[in-house]
């Protein structure tokens, strides 16, 4: 028994194959405007946008333990401000979007500075409130529609594209695009010596700060990091939808309830949870939305039979079934060769 | 005159709020958890109300009579048989369990009741008003604090001078002390949300009548109740009440100066106390 025998590695066979398969299907989703319709390029566009809210919720309650259901305040921030610089400030739509996310960052700091005072569930609700003096802010801007709303000039939105096939593409190129950044960014963030410290927090938040961590401070990252991408999702859902209102931006059920549901019933904590989260969302969407009320009373139920079941969702119970990770955060040690002594 | 008007105002509409902050309150005190659902609770009997008055023809205050002890049993079994198991020190199960009960129950009500706004009709009652000193104070804000004071009043006793209170402290001081000296916990916290949501049947009846409700608002009470929670600051019922008034007076003066500013001068005067006073105006124990 050397230790030599031994090898520490992060990668494994199957994220090696689950990489090359990733980059196969990329490539598939990036040729869809030749081979999907129109309605089926929507809907994944949707799937994209869902997935990217998806993983930032997770890596904030999953990860930092910051369990928010407000963030429908930043997805409604972001759509408000591709409306108002695009149709105020005169900007090109993708330098809005960038700009909507700056902007969510920013505003995220006081909010953070006030809201992080409350510890735990009153935590969430606080967020909560936030969203609610957002929506009711955005509804007296007169400018901006009030509390009818506004849509986007044409002028504006052929100011992307002039041919409609060709904005169709963009949008959806813009919404995957949104879903491989997020996804790629919380995935080397947590394998980055920051994430390291936020999984320390996760699983022992005394123990962390006992080792010299800014507990405060790293939350303090992942709240502004989180709400300035979540502000540009939200500005990128309101350029496909093309229409704002305030209860449709700030709406707690598109953007905050079915997000919750969608990472629980994946897998809160795990960086696959979302993704498969995400198409089991979609898939019940899809055949159960023509029931209206009772597709969401059977997803609420389905996501308190998972929450005490198995909270760790479906990727957990696969995870701990298979010793499967395909997004390698953790380090292995395995043995290599033949050990003499035996 | 006028202001003088809206803090009166203000602060009877202030007890309806420390009714909704009571059961929150009370059950975050015994166990530590926060229900999500709760405001969508409150819904939920103001249309238990709906359904009684309807069914039987009686005047909405009668009704508690029946939606009271409707509620305790709703609370006792859906603590026994659910929100028992999420409690633990992980604050996530009790969060989301408790969120998913909330979309749960907002779109049953849709299902049965549908979307249309109700109200609780109860006759003169919603009109009847005293002047007092160039003020006219209406009949039924006035009921409302006045049971709201009577029901703070009634949970402190309880909690100060009765058997339950006493089990209810010794849960929420040390759980597994209080089930090695032979309390069964499961059943205490049973019976503290029966409580707090007997007190939650009353706040959703005295909504009805007073306004019109439909299942969406649920979500718009919870933070109400929240709000008037934290500014009273946590574990303190009478602070409860200061925070519900706070809330009703800052509501009421911010729809004085623009109709639209209501509920947003409500939330400011929330984030200013959170601001300079993050534990609450009187609290009591630590979140």
């Amino acid at each position: 028994m050397n230790l030599q025998d031994y090898s520490v590695s992060r990668s494994s066979k199957a994220a090696r194959v689950a990489a090359i398969l990733t980059a196969i299907a990329l490539l598939v989703l990036i040729a869809a405007p030749l081979w999907a319709g129109r309605a089926d390029m929507r809907l994944m566009g949707e799937l994209f946008l869902y997935l990217s809210l998806a993983t930032l919720w997770n890596l904030m309650a999953g990860y930092a333990g910051l369990v928010s259901v407000g963030q429908q305040a930043y997805v409604g921030f972001g759509g408000y401000m591709l409306f108002a610089l695009t149709m105020l400030g005169g900007l090109h739509p993708l330098v809005a979007i960038a700009a909507a996310g700056v902007l969510g960052a920013l505003i995220s700091i006081p909010v953070a500075v006030l809201i992080f005072r409350l510890r735990g569930a009153y935590f969430a609700i606080g967020t909560w409130v936030i969203a609610e003096v957002f929506r009711l802010s955005f509804a007296q801007i007169s400018a901006l529609g009030g509390g009818s709303g506004s849509s986007l000039p044409v002028a504006i939105v052929k100011s992307l594209a002039s041919g409609r096939s060709m904005r169709e593409a963009l949008s959806y190129w813009l919404a995957l695009g949104a879903a491989v950044l997020v996804v790629t960014a919380v995935y080397l963030f947590l394998r980055s010596r920051q994430g390291l410290a936020l999984t320390a927090i996760r699983d022992n938040e005394l123990a962390a700060g006992s080792l010299g961590i800014d507990i405060w401070r790293t939350k303090f990252i992942v709240y502004v990091v989180t709400s300035a991408f979540t502000a540009m999702i939200g500005a990128l859902i309101f350029l496909q939808k093309l229409r704002i209102s305030p209860d449709a931006a700030f709406s707690v059920n598109d953007w905050t309830a079915f997000v919750i549901f969608i990472v629980v019933i994946g897998g809160i904590g795990t960086i696959e949870g979302p993704i498969i989260g995400t198409l089991v969302f979609f898939a019940l969407r899809e055949t159960l939305a023509d029931l209206g009320t009772t597709y969401l009373i059977v997803l609420g139920v389905v996501a308190i039979v998972v929450m005490l079941k198995a909270p760790k969702g479906i990727w957990g119970v696969i995870r701990s079934r298979y010793d499967l990770q395909l997004f390698p955060l953790g380090y292995r040690v395995k043995h290599i060769g033949q050990s003499k002594e035996n | 005159m006028e202001w003088l008007n809206a803090i009166v105002q203000g602060t009877l509409l202030g007890g309806l709020y420390a009714l909704f902050a009571a059961g929150l309150s009370l059950i975050f005190g015994v166990m530590r958890l926060v229900n999500i659902a709760h405001g969508d609770l409150i819904v939920l009997a103001a249309y238990l109300g709906l359904t009684v008055t309807t069914a039987t023809g009686m005047h909405p205050m009668a009704a508690l009579v029946i939606v009271v002890p409707a509620m305790a049993l709703i609370g006792y079994a859906l603590q026994r048989g659910l929100l028992n198991q999420t409690l633990g020190d992980d604050i996530l199960p009790p969060l989301l369990v408790t969120f998913g009960l909330s979309v749960i129950i907002q779109n049953g009500l849709l299902e049965v009741y549908t979307a249309d706004p109700q109200t609780l009709n109860a006759g003169a009652l919603e009109t009847a008003s005293v002047a007092v000193g160039g003020v006219s104070l209406g009949i039924l804000p006035l009921l409302t604090f006045g049971i709201a004071i009577a029901v703070i009043w009634g949970l402190q006793w309880t909690f100060y001078h009765t058997a339950l209170g006493r089990a209810f402290r010794a849960v929420s001081d040390n759980q597994d002390i209080a089930q090695l000296m032979g309390l069964n916990r499961r059943h205490i916290f049973g019976l503290a949300m029966a409580l707090a949501l007997g007190v939650t049947a009353i706040a959703g009846i005295l909504l009805g009548i007073r306004t019109s409700f439909d299942p969406s608002i649920g979500g718009g009470r919870l933070i109400f109740g929240f709000e008037a929670v934290i500014i009273g600051g946590l574990g303190n019922l009478w602070g409860t009440l200061v925070g519900g008034v706070i809330l009703g007076v800052a509501q009421t003066i911010g729809a004085k100066i623009d109709p639209g500013w209501q509920v947003l001068a409500g939330h400011i005067a929330f984030l200013v106390i959170l601001a300079v006073r993050p534990n609450g105006l009187f609290p009591r124990v630590s979140g």
